[in-house]
């Protein structure tokens, strides 16, 4: 990565980039200078910090961040479902069927999400360009129906997550909550399906409507994984469940959230 | 507070849920910022401290976060006791698929019963006396209808009960049950009609899942139940 001129091109596209950044301009500044001194993994994380923060993207601390999030989440799940519809790789009936009617509702959550946005008097974010390859880690993912499945289930349980994780920013505004709370059971109700969807495909019992431990169902893929860590709990609030119910049961009796960060972390390579 | 929705039917045959909220009905209450709930707040929040009058024989839910937790405490008695009945007596022609997956949902309600039994302590309700009786255990039908219309009806009761909750930390325990609840309803629902998992009879035009208050909830639980509970001193809003 020659990041001299990424940032090049990024000052072509956003001639304002400097002045967003404000006191961070020396840091990006001395960020490049030492770029190739990183660990290279390092480096895209680090970046997408700092973009983050020049374009008032860090966590969601009030009613419409929250909603703008989730916006951006349901922005990635509606294109996906509609490139998913139209790629003509998913058998016709049921699962077509299915597929369909979970594209209905993320273009549905969009929809709702854009008018509350705008009733609050804000500006909705704009729809990213995203790039469901994640940047040619799922290259087939629109060619190949199984790694298409992964990669919806994993969105599907992601989005349960993330929406779980911001219930607390929410709580100042019960309509707005409750109206989160009624997306979050439907992100969670797909999810159910595709898992389904996958263990009859694979004909793999191990593959559940629930999440057992932070197993991502047969999909052994590093950046899945990531939707996955921290779902093994099985004690909740000081409550050892395993003292009622299987070590399995336990993780799978409960979903656990995720935080800004970690969705950001995961849902980023999908984002150009 | 004055229960002015519908009816609803028992489940068992099919739950109706009345309390769909239009999107424009949702933006004129953001547009009031909250104050028609306050207005409903103002006549029917217990603020005066007394409990209001448990009518006798009945289980008195409790006040505040407490009530919202035994509340919940009572609806997974409910579900554990009814998928403890369907793993003991199988239904006829039950596959292995089906056995494996039911047991594990009475193991996640038997988790969330005594998660909630132990976290609330002295302050918990006794154990509830289930009415079954409108069930025929040895019929798929009759199991995945009352399976489903449970679930639906779990879902729709967190859902509700979420912005009834004080405590955030309650609130995040309640999100990380409601999503399994989620799981289930879709896996039931499937089992009798594969493609169902979230269909328009459960999910709205704004592709959202229903929110129930107590009181409605409660009045389709009761069906279920000997023992009679009571919400009155529950939070309204």
């Amino acid at each position: 990565m020659n990041l001299h001129q990424l940032f090049n091109s990024i000052e072509k596209a956003d001639p304002d980039i400097y002045d967003r950044l404000g006191s961070r301009r020396k840091a990006i500044r001395n960020f490049a200078g030492i770029g190739g001194k990183l660990a290279l993994a390092a480096v895209p994380l680090a970046l997408g910090g700092l973009l983050n923060k020049a374009y008032g993207q860090s966590a969601p601390k009030d009613i419409t961040g929250v909603l703008q999030y989730a916006l951006t989440l349901e922005y990635l799940e509606a294109e996906f479902y509609t490139k998913a519809v139209a790629s003509g790789i998913i058998p016709a009936g049921p699962a077509t069927g299915a597929l369909t009617t979970i594209r209905d509702h993320e273009n549905q959550h969009v929809a709702f999400l854009t008018a509350v946005i705008k009733q609050l008097g804000a500006t909705p974010v704009t729809k990213p360009t995203f790039d469901f390859t994640a940047g040619g880690h799922f290259a087939n993912v629109f060619t190949n129906y199984d790694v298409l499945l992964a990669v919806a289930q994993t969105f599907e349980d992601t989005g349960v997550r993330a929406y779980k994780g911001q219930a607390g920013v929410l709580m100042s505004n019960n309509t707005v909550l409750t109206a989160a709370l009624n997306i979050h059971s439907v992100e969670a109700r797909h999810a159910s399906h595709i898992r389904q969807m996958r263990r009859a495909r694979n004909n793999d019992a191990t593959i559940k409507p629930w999440i057992t431990g932070k197993n991502p169902g047969g999909i052994n893929d590093d950046a899945v994984q990531k939707s996955y860590n921290g779902e093994e709990l099985t004690t909740q609030a000081g409550i050892d469940l395993t003292g009622f119910v299987s070590s399995n049961a336990a993780s799978e009796s409960f979903d656990e959230p995720l935080t800004y960060d970690q969705v950001i972390a995961i849902v980023q390579p999908f984002i150009k | 507070m004055k229960n002015d929705h519908l009816q609803p039917e028992l489940p068992g045959k099919e739950a109706v849920y009345t309390k769909n909220v239009s999107r424009k009905k949702f933006l004129s209450v953001l547009g009031i910022g909250g104050l028609g709930l306050a207005a409903v707040a103002s006549c029917s929040r217990d603020d005066d401290g007394m409990d209001n009058t448990v009518p006798p024989g009945s289980i008195d839910l409790g006040k505040g976060d407490t009530g919202i937790l035994n509340y919940a405490y009572a609806l997974e008695q409910l579900e554990a006791a009814f998928y403890t009945k369907v793993a003991a007596s199988p239904y006829s022609g039950i596959t292995a698929a089906e056995t494996a997956l039911l047991t594990d949902i009475r193991d996640h309600e038997v988790a969330h019963r005594e998660f909630f039994k132990k976290a609330l302590g002295a302050a918990a309700i006794p154990a509830l006396n289930v009415n079954f009786s409108a069930i025929d255990f040895g019929k798929r039908d009759s199991v995945l209808a009352t399976a489903k219309a449970f679930e639906d009806l779990g879902v729709s009761a967190y859902n509700g009960a979420g912005a009834l909750i004080a405590d955030k930390n309650y609130l995040a325990l309640a999100g990380k049950i409601v999503s399994v609840e989620a799981r289930h309803a879709a896996y039931i629902r499937d089992l009798i009609s594969n493609g169902s998992f979230a269909d328009s009879t459960v999910i709205d035009a704004n592709g959202m899942d229903k929110a129930q208050s107590p009181a409605d909830v409660l009045m389709i639980a009761q069906s279920f139940l000997t023992s009679k509970l009571w919400g009155g001193n529950l939070p309204q809003s």
